[in-house]
């Protein structure tokens, strides 16, 4: 067969065109999962085996679950039927009246109760709760939330290894391309695949939002975080999937550093906008005053969500058509689905450039919108249409 | 909305802080700011080396420009020599021309003269030599006329009717 270019166009349009009737199946799916799990705990233990899809299906579900939350230690791959996990302990750091410092390991992955300076922790769904004693149970609410105080957990969890390494990553690879520019004007070896990024951030990104004048001083800021965000994105695509930038604590960190770089660098004109909007009547000012305030707060709280959601449903996508393999387990599903996992995964890691390229573009334009100069009273009429408009 | 905040970590949010912090610092200094100076630098060396090949371009124009003039000029400057030489080799021949003319015709002169004065002493001497010639002749004659008297006697008469006529 001759594969020419509008044949291989119109498979993939016609792949594209079948990805949202999975994507809306999905939530059906998991409603009639979610009841048919609540009709298997209802029903009690006596219909067990009947129930084996079901059965699958939710532990499918809670894996990707898991899969999407940070965790106490790192799990490479568990054999469930001895019970045992194949990775290594992190440490467990709680501030709880003192601090307290110990291994995962004592957790046995959640099935005990670890005694630290007279106190007892269990771990439940990767939370630290605190227990009265050493043979208390958590209680669980309607919901299945423990009711027992949860303690302050400052632990170095699976996340916070993978943003340490690509942390140590990035300081090497760049400041190896900076001594690289010792020996010569161009660079040599990973450093020709990093400095058209960082001249791609400079000249599309930079300086276009924030002005040839200024832009100079927030580039470390937007190129630290652009690769930051790319690393951790493309480190969560590989077979370790670390889904750190899937997390809500990430990227609202990420979020509010943009939100701080933007206050600390706004100019009188960018406050006067918020606080007394020139060029409109006193009435219409004192009404615009609380929706600038929130505009302020909702730019950071798009850019968490942005970059949360995309990430969390790429990981979410890709494991459920993997796990959709083990339900179907047939010689027709099992390629099919390992095909559009495939296609999925090479879109995600468009998705992670892309997730990096908007995260980076916004704060840019959110800077540039705080430090750019009105030239007001005379042309404001003029330039507002130049101004963006952020969706 | 529940779920997100109940995902939320405080201590990943912490420790996301500190290290997005300290990364930013620390590659700040001993990573962007080299790199974009060096990329700067580079930037700008490549700008002012264009710059400078233009301007060697425009150089070369321009000398070659003033190449083809000086050539031309020098063209022009052969043409003008060669054309001075032509007319002082003509005005050399056409004046040696004129003296060579000049000299024959004196010569052609002197010639004449001596040739006149040569004629001149020839029919002077001629002259001499006829009338001597001529007075022998007439002593001859005479001699003979007047050897009668007749003769002489008549000869008197036609010279006296000769001086009587003038």
């Amino acid at each position: 067969m001759v594969l020419t270019g509008k044949s291989i166009k119109n498979t993939l349009t016609a792949l594209v065109a079948v990805i949202p009737s999975l994507f809306f199946a999905n939530p059906a799916a998991d409603t009639t999962l979610v009841h048919a799990e609540t009709a298997v705990h209802a029903e009690g233990e006596a219909h067990g085996h009947e129930h084996a899809p079901v059965d699958k299906k939710s532990k499918i579900k809670a894996f990707i679950d898991h899969h999407l939350k940070d965790s106490h230690d790192f799990v490479f791959f568990s054999d469930e039927a001895e019970g045992k996990h194949y990775g290594f302990p992190l440490p467990v750091i709680i501030l709880d009246n003192g601090l307290h410092v110990f291994s995962s390991s004592k957790f046995h992955h959640g099935e005990e109760i670890v005694e630290a300076d007279g106190n007892y922790y269990a771990l439940h769904h990767e939370k630290i709760y605190k227990l009265d004693s050493a043979q208390a149970e958590l209680s669980l609410d309607e919901h299945g939330h423990p009711t027992n105080p949860q303690v302050l957990d400052f632990s170095i969890t699976k996340n916070v290894v993978a943003m340490l390494f690509t942390a140590a990553l990035m300081f090497f690879m760049f400041v190896g391309l900076a001594k690289s520019y010792k020996k010569g004007p161009l660079p040599t070896g990973m450093g020709r695949a990093l400095e058209p990024l960082i001249i791609f951030i400079r000249d599309e990104v930079a300086i276009p939002n924030i002005g040839e004048k200024k832009y100079r001083k927030y580039m470390g800021y937007l190129l630290t975080v652009f690769f930051f965000i790319l690393i951790l994105n493309l480190i969560g695509l590989t077979p370790v999937g670390i889904n750190v930038t899937g997390n809500i604590a990430i990227t609202l960190c990420l979020a509010l550093f943009t939100f701080l770089v933007t206050q600390f660098s706004a100019n009188k004109d960018y406050w006067k906008h918020i606080f007394w909007m020139p060029d409109v009547p006193v009435i219409m000012k004192i009404i615009l005053i609380p929706i600038e305030i929130l505009g302020t707060l909702t730019k950071p709280f798009a850019l968490t969500i942005r970059l949360y959601a995309n990430i969390s449903a790429g990981h979410i996508v890709v494991m459920s058509l993997l796990g959709l393999i083990f339900v179907f387990k047939n010689w027709i599903a099992g390629p099919s689905f390992f095909g559009l996992t495939l296609f999925i995964s090479v879109i995600e890691i468009l998705v992670a450039f892309l997730q990096a390229f908007v995260f980076t573009m916004l704060s840019s334009l959110f800077i540039g919108m705080a430090v750019q100069d009105h030239h007001h009273e005379e042309d404001h009429d003029a330039h507002t249409d130049e101004e963006p408009i952020i969706i | 909305m529940e779920k997100l905040v109940n995902d939320f970590s405080f201590g990943l949010f912490f420790w996301q802080a500190i290290i997005l912090f300290i990364l930013i610092l620390l590659l700040v200094k001993f990573a962007w700011k080299p790199i974009m100076t060096a990329i700067t630098a580079r930037e700008v060396g490549i700008a002012s080396a264009i710059s400078a090949a233009e301007a060697a371009r425009k150089e070369m124009q321009n000398l070659q420009a003033d190449n083809q003039r000086i050539l031309n000029e020098a063209r022009a400057e052969r043409e003008a020599m060669m054309k001075d030489a032509r007319d002082i080799k003509e005005k050399m021949i056409s004046d040696a021309k004129a003296e060579a003319q000049a000299a024959g015709e004196k010569i052609i002169e002197q010639a004449k003269a001596t040739i006149n004065s040569e004629k001149n002493a020839a029919m002077a001497e001629l002259k001499s030599q006829v009338s001597n010639l001529s007075v022998e002749i007439a002593e001859k004659l005479l001699k003979t006329e007047l050897s009668n008297k007749e003769a002489q006697s008549a000869l008197v008469v036609k010279m006296l009717d000769d001086v009587k006529l003038n």
